[in-house]
């Protein structure tokens, strides 16, 4: 991939046409998961103010970002996933049930990182080839990085792709696994979901550069800033990465996007952020504007697009109910597992 | 049976792993054409190539957290912390995330990696060459902790701790690298992590310890003996799992129990023993538990005055040794 500037794309329908290597029903497929992810994610707000779910972090404006690569790399067949915490829409549309999410989030057995012993879908999806093991933040990064030496060594293709947030990156684990990834010209795509804020400090506060893209060129390998929002822009950028990954090494890929929601459920954004901040975000909501440009293209009807909502909010109501009748872990699960066999 | 020495022993334990199984690899700083620092690795990379015994930038955090990553994909990684004292920045990816990976994961990821370490003092280190670091990892769950003491020790222990699918941390004394000689068979063995050895039986008293101080109870042991006090001194070998049977066998033997670790007293390994023992030996005992350990000072100074008033050594053992005794 040859070094570029950062590139800013309109909402995906700037320069019209749909990528030729995608389908009509993937598009669909994943506009549909797009929207499933955002029904959970707000039902898990509300359970939470209920007193049903003890915690959460939201995907809401993170999803073009998170499912645009998860698009490429399904596509792929060949990728290993090392998520961060606000990857739910991520590792939900990875593969696992709505009911699946739910225990999780309410810390039911069924749980299927970690069976109610973490925060919700935080340890391993190994059939989906998701690893997060713990959220403190980059030290996934590091992890990511032994993975790909892993393989590598294996003689294994997989490329491996770890999210991190602006935040993360001023983590030293952050620079010691970009560096050792150069050294090594190991597979690897970081993946720095930047939403300008770790938890109330923005980005002014975090870095002296504009872009965290910028960073790469200082251990030798590419860097592209692109704007999170676009759902195509993402799939793009991460296709194209993932294929030089594979060839010569890493790739930063900086996704630009918005957070629609405070930190997580115990936070209150409006003690730091301006108040019309998100609503000025919201105006490019990436559910709308995927919609949208389904619709312009003609993947998507309104009829479709309505029932994709009517559909998820069902799956969502379903699963809520039963995973709120679902039993807890057992007691004698607590000293399980402490070591393997 | 050929006498070796501690490194040697280390050495041919992972030269002996790493032809047997292609998923073990070292990485460390200086472990390639340096050999590492103490030479635990000198010509392995001569054998095993750049690709297996891997040196890494100075970053002891990234050594830890590589090396679990490529523990989630199988592999079998033995990444060298060059000196205990330099193990702090690499704690998040130990205490954090490998001694948690299986119980947060459920079961379904496995982490078969043995972090080697130097560690401990009594050779002029100074504060940050010299530390004792193991009462952190022995505290934490989900992580294994040896501490072997002698050259046939520290292969067959060794040995199976890259063996093992769990987190090992595999501590070294340093200064038994080259001091402490011993036989060690030329064939192929291992010992069983999680269990005690005897070193010296004996009837009058019971002395556990591991590592550079159970030498000095040996020698304390020999020095008292003459006066009619016949210790008998367990070496632990693996502090987690710990053998918790054969010290509370020996104490309801002899009815008193010495402890002797060179870390510091307060919240070490000593005092978890002395619980133990309480908790479960009380009716046997016959005098008071002690303890000879290091003293409640951020490790042993590098003055030899300072360090010699920090070390439990042979004299400071056999003067608390005869203080037991007499009850």
């Amino acid at each position: 991939m040859p070094p570029r500037k950062s590139r800013a794309r309109g909402n995906g329908a700037a320069d019209g046409a749909l990528p030729a290597n995608l389908s009509g029903d993937d598009l669909a497929d994943y506009y549909r998961r797009m929207a499933l992810c955002r029904a959970i994610d707000e039902r898990i707000w509300a359970l939470n103010r209920q007193g049903k779910v003890p915690i959460a972090a939201s995907s809401q404006g993170h999803e073009a970002a998170q499912l645009g690569s998860l698009l490429a790399a399904e596509k792929d067949g060949d990728c290993f996933l090392f998520p961060y915490y606000r990857d739910l829409a991520l590792k939900f549309a990875a593969g696992i049930t709505a009911e699946e999410v739910m225990r999780s989030f309410m810390g039911k057995a069924g749980d299927p990182y970690s069976n109610g012993r973490q925060f919700p879908l935080q340890g391993a999806d190994l059939p989906r080839k998701i690893i997060q093991i713990s959220n403190v933040v980059a030290a996934g990064l590091t992890q990511s990085v032994g993975y790909a030496l892993a393989c590598k060594m294996r003689g294994e293709q997989t490329v491996v792709l770890v999210y991190f947030g602006d935040g993360a990156s001023s983590q030293g684990e952050t620079h010691e696994a970009m560096n050792f990834a150069a050294v090594h010209k190991l597979p690897v795509i970081f993946i720095c979901e930047n939403n300008r804020y770790a938890i109330s400090v923005p980005q002014r506060k975090q870095m002296g550069v504009e872009e965290v893209a910028s960073r790469a060129a200082g251990y030798g390998f590419p860097g592209f800033a692109i704007d999170g929002m676009d759902f195509i822009g993402c799939y793009e950028a991460t296709r194209e990465a993932i294929n030089s990954a594979r060839a010569q090494g890493p790739v930063l890929l900086e996704m630009k996007v918005e957070r629609f929601m405070s930190h997580t459920t115990d936070d209150d954004d409006r003690r730091y952020r301006p108040p019309d901040e998100v609503t000025q975000a919201r105006q490019r909501d990436p559910l709308i504007t995927f919609g949208n440009l389904l619709l312009e293209q003609g993947v998507l009807t309104q009829e479709q697009i309505d029932h994709a909502a009517a559909d998820a909010l069902a799956a969502v109501d379903a699963a809520t109910d039963a995973a709120d009748n679902a039993s807890p872990p057992d007691v004698s699960t607590l000293h399980q597992m402490v070591y393997s066999g | 049976m050929a006498v070796k020495s501690v490194i040697e022993a280390v050495r041919e334990a992972i030269r002996e792993e790493m032809r047997r199984d292609p998923t073990v690899f070292v990485m460390g700083e200086d472990v390639g054409a340096r050999g590492g620092v103490f030479l635990a690795t000198q010509g392995l990379m001569e054998e095993f190539g750049e690709d297996r015994i891997i040196d890494t930038p100075l970053a002891e955090a990234s050594i830890v957290g590589i090396a679990l990553g490529a523990a989630f994909r199988g592999q079998r990684p033995l990444p060298e912390i060059q000196f205990s004292d330099f193990v702090w920045p690499s704690v998040n990816q130990l205490i954090g995330e490998a001694a948690r990976s299986c119980y947060g994961t459920n079961g379904a990821v496995q982490v078969p990696m043995t972090v080697r370490i130097p560690y401990g003092g009594g050779i002029r280190g100074g504060l940050f060459h010299s530390q004792n670091v193991e009462t952190h990892f022995f505290h934490t769950p989900g992580l294994k902790v040896v501490t072997p003491s002698t050259p046939y020790d520290a292969k067959g222990l060794l040995k199976s701790a890259i063996r093992d699918n769990n987190p090992v941390v595999f501590l070294e004394h340093k200064k038994t690298y080259r001091l402490v000689r011993g036989e060690v068979p030329d064939g192929e063995y291992t010992l069983p992590l999680g269990v005690a050895d005897i070193k010296r039986p004996g009837n009058t008293l019971t002395i556990v310890s591991y590592g550079l101080t159970l030498h000095y109870c040996l020698e304390a042991a020999q020095e008292v003996a003459p006066e009619g006090i016949d210790a008998e001194v367990i070496d632990l070998r693996t502090l987690t799992p710990l053998d918790r049977e054969t010290i509370l066998t020996s104490v309801r033997k002899t009815g008193k129990l010495l402890i002797a670790h060179e870390d510091n007293v307060t919240g070490g390994i000593g005092a978890e023993i002395a619980a133990l023992v309480a908790d479960q030996a009380f009716e046997y005992l016959d005098g008071p538990i002690a303890r000879v350990c290091g003293p409640d000072v951020p490790t042993m100074p590098f003055a030899q005055t300072l360090e010699d008033a920090y070390i439990p050594d042979p004299t400071k053992i056999a003067t608390a040794l005869r203080r037991l005794a007499a009850y």
